[in-house]
């Protein structure tokens, strides 16, 4: 099925680049059966185009024909080394001394393919594709799949802990309250970079797979949610400008960083803007608006490609054991070194 | 013979007028662009069947020194059509099993998805966006929600879920939605009614006036019950204006339940105030 899926949106992504070149502003999305324009669907928001621009690139915003064959030439080089790595699996040969057998989830990930237009960093805004300067005292905070940073709660970021004290001490997606990808905004990750759009006449659903966060956006004149009132996702409303879905949140709880491994949200606003460019895609673009953390706006793109299936409960808490063994290996830990026997190097 | 239809008239007049009436109050009911019923709004159970499905008195709660009436049990009616849940022996004596030290065992403890139809008797709110293809039903409750696929049978259950998967059909003005693929580990209420992963459940959604759903869910499962048996009850709509669904994120208000054991002892629970 993964692999089924990615075939489908490689093709797909290598056939938007016509589609789009083909369409670009003439295309006319279907209409629901309210006349509104129709986002409905299964989307995949994989990307292999960082979210920074690379410094070298300075404003480019595209690459060229020739640095596209470059990418195309180092991807299919990455796959070539792939397929070798998987075939050996096949082979009962016992692996070089020293070799890197690759990482046992590979196959999870999702990469994207290229089109013949690709970008050189989904950040658009500043123009130089990165992210702005922090303002004084803004909150940094980095997490990852390395050793544990240690730090002070909040913890903000998704992926990482400051310790092992409690679960409190580790990132919101090991604790299972958030995606490490799905926002909002939507950013593109590693893998399950699927979300579905729901429509009817008042109302827009965006339904992330990660976590299965449906986010209900209102079309309609509401009052704002009183200002005690936060929440992990924020607030949503949302109206049509032209075909475009415009979704502006706002009443963020506080306790998530705001873009990249900086801020904390509390006072973020969130502009999300859908255009349906294809049959197969989505433009999906999206503004920080931050000031306590950042000294400039950020507005990136993310191409949103169609997919054919749909999305899965992602029960991640239902089934969150690493959590406790993470604890309980940690207490354990402490238990051998408080009774003197050497445990060697640990995170 | 004018006595006779007068008297006839006189008897039908009620029967008559009621009918008009129906189909008025289903006239209000909100349609689709095609016609359908358009279930789209925020809706909730008035009952407290969620505590025991079956009918049952008033009891203690489990912290009667800590929380006083505040954690006894409302009686109920109940919500199965008959009164009672047809569990085969064996079943009968898991379900009494379970109900011993239900408090400590209900899955919803744990902040785990209720599955169905659990979701549509807890005391929170869940929303219906409707499409043609498909039905979004989005439950406040640990942002548990469903797809339901609407005349599209080809899309099949492919893994067990919590939630299950949802494929729906109409009959006239009913929304019949057949579920399966629903994990064995969710209960139907706190007192450790249960079912096993064969468990198929037909709901039907049925307007019953402008702002009321008639609601029921037939559950077949050989491996538990003797017969197929139902639940139902009517659902309301929410009807202020500035009513939403708000989040019940609720995984961290059960890490302590859950991972508490392994905290290291003398860290504070919870993050501090922003």
């Amino acid at each position: 099925m993964k692999i089924n899926k990615l075939i489908v949106v490689t093709l797909l992504l290598s056939l938007s680049g016509l589609v789009a070149s083909q369409s670009a502003g003439d295309y006319e999305a279907p209409r629901t059966e309210w006349g509104q324009p129709d986002l409905q669907g299964v989307w995949n928001f994989s990307s292999d185009i960082p979210m920074q621009r690379p410094q070298r690139y300075g404003t480019q915003e595209f690459l060229t024909q020739d640095e596209i064959q470059e990418r195309r030439d180092a991807i299919m080089a990455g796959r070539a080394a792939a397929d070798a790595a998987a075939a050996r699996i096949n082979v009962p040969d016992v692996p070089d001394e020293g070799s890197n057998p690759g990482g046992y989830n590979d196959f999870w990930f999702e990469t994207a393919g290229l089109g013949d237009v690709v970008r050189t960093s989904h950040i658009v805004y500043p123009e130089d594709g990165r992210q702005p300067d922090y303002v004084e005292g803004a909150k940094v905070q980095f997490g990852g799949l390395g050793p544990d940073v240690p730090g002070d709660r909040p913890v903000r970021y998704v992926v990482g802990g400051i310790d092992k004290n409690g679960p409190e001490d580790r990132g919101l997606s090991e604790r299972c309250i958030v995606g490490f990808n799905s926002g909002p905004p939507f950013t593109p990750s590693l893998y399950n970079n699927n979300m579905q759009i729901i429509q009817n006449k008042d109302t827009a659903v965006i339904m992330t797979e990660m976590i299965h966060d449906a986010r209900i956006v209102p079309l309609t004149e509401k009052p704002a949610l009183d200002d005690d009132i936060r929440l992990w996702s924020g607030d949503s409303r949302g109206y049509w400008d032209g075909d475009t879905l415009v979704v502006e949140t706002k009443n963020f709880n506080g306790f998530r960083q705001s873009f990249g491994a900086a801020g904390q949200n509390y006072d973020a606003v969130l502009t999300e803007k859908f255009t349906r460019v294809a049959y197969d895609t989505v433009d999906y673009e999206f503004t920080v608006d931050d000031p306590g953390t950042f000294t400039d706006k950020i507005t990136a793109v993310v191409p949103m490609i169609k997919m054919a299936g749909q999305i899965y409960e992602y029960a991640c808490h239902e089934g969150n054991y690493g959590m406790v063994n993470t604890l309980r290996g940690a207490r354990v830990e402490e238990r051998l070194v408080s009774e003197g026997i050497d445990i060697g190097e640990r995170d | 013979m004018k006595i006779i239809v007068k008297y006839l008239l006189t008897l039908l007049a009620p029967l008559l007028f009621a009918g008009i009436a129906d189909a008025q109050v289903l006239n209000e009911f909100p349609r689709t662009p095609d016609g359908k019923p358009d279930f789209s709004g925020i809706w909730q159970a008035m009952t407290t069947a969620h505590y025991d499905i079956e009918p049952h008195a008033a009891a203690y709660g489990p912290y009667p020194r800590e929380m006083g009436a505040l954690s006894a049990k409302p009686a109920s009616l109940g919500i199965v059509e008959g009164g009672r849940i047809p569990y085969n022996e064996v079943s009968r004596r898991q379900r009494d099993e379970n109900a011993r030290d239900a408090i400590t065992k209900d899955p919803l403890a744990k902040c785990f998805m209720p599955g169905v139809p659990r979701a549509n008797y807890l005391p929170f709110p869940f929303q219906i966006v409707q499409s043609r293809d498909v039905i979004l039903l989005a439950y406040e409750f640990a942002e548990s929600n469903r797809i339901v696929y609407v005349d599209q049978p080809e899309i099949v259950s492919q893994v067990d879920a919590w939630m299950g998967h949802s494929n729906a059909t109409w009959e006239g003005d009913t929304l019949v939605i057949t579920v399966t693929g629903q994990m064995e580990d969710t209960w139907f209420d706190r007192v450790g009614n249960f079912h096993s992963f064969e468990m198929v459940v037909e709901e039907r959604w049925t307007p019953g006036g402008p702002n009321h759903i008639d609601y029921s869910a037939t559950i077949t499962d050989p491996n538990t019950f003797t017969e197929p048996w139902t639940v139902s009850f009517p659902l309301y709509r929410h009807v202020q204006e500035d009513m939403q669904l708000l989040e019940f994120k609720c995984v961290e208000f059960a890490e302590e339940y859950m991972y508490g054991e392994w905290r290291k002892e003398g860290t504070p629970i919870g993050n501090p105030d922003q």
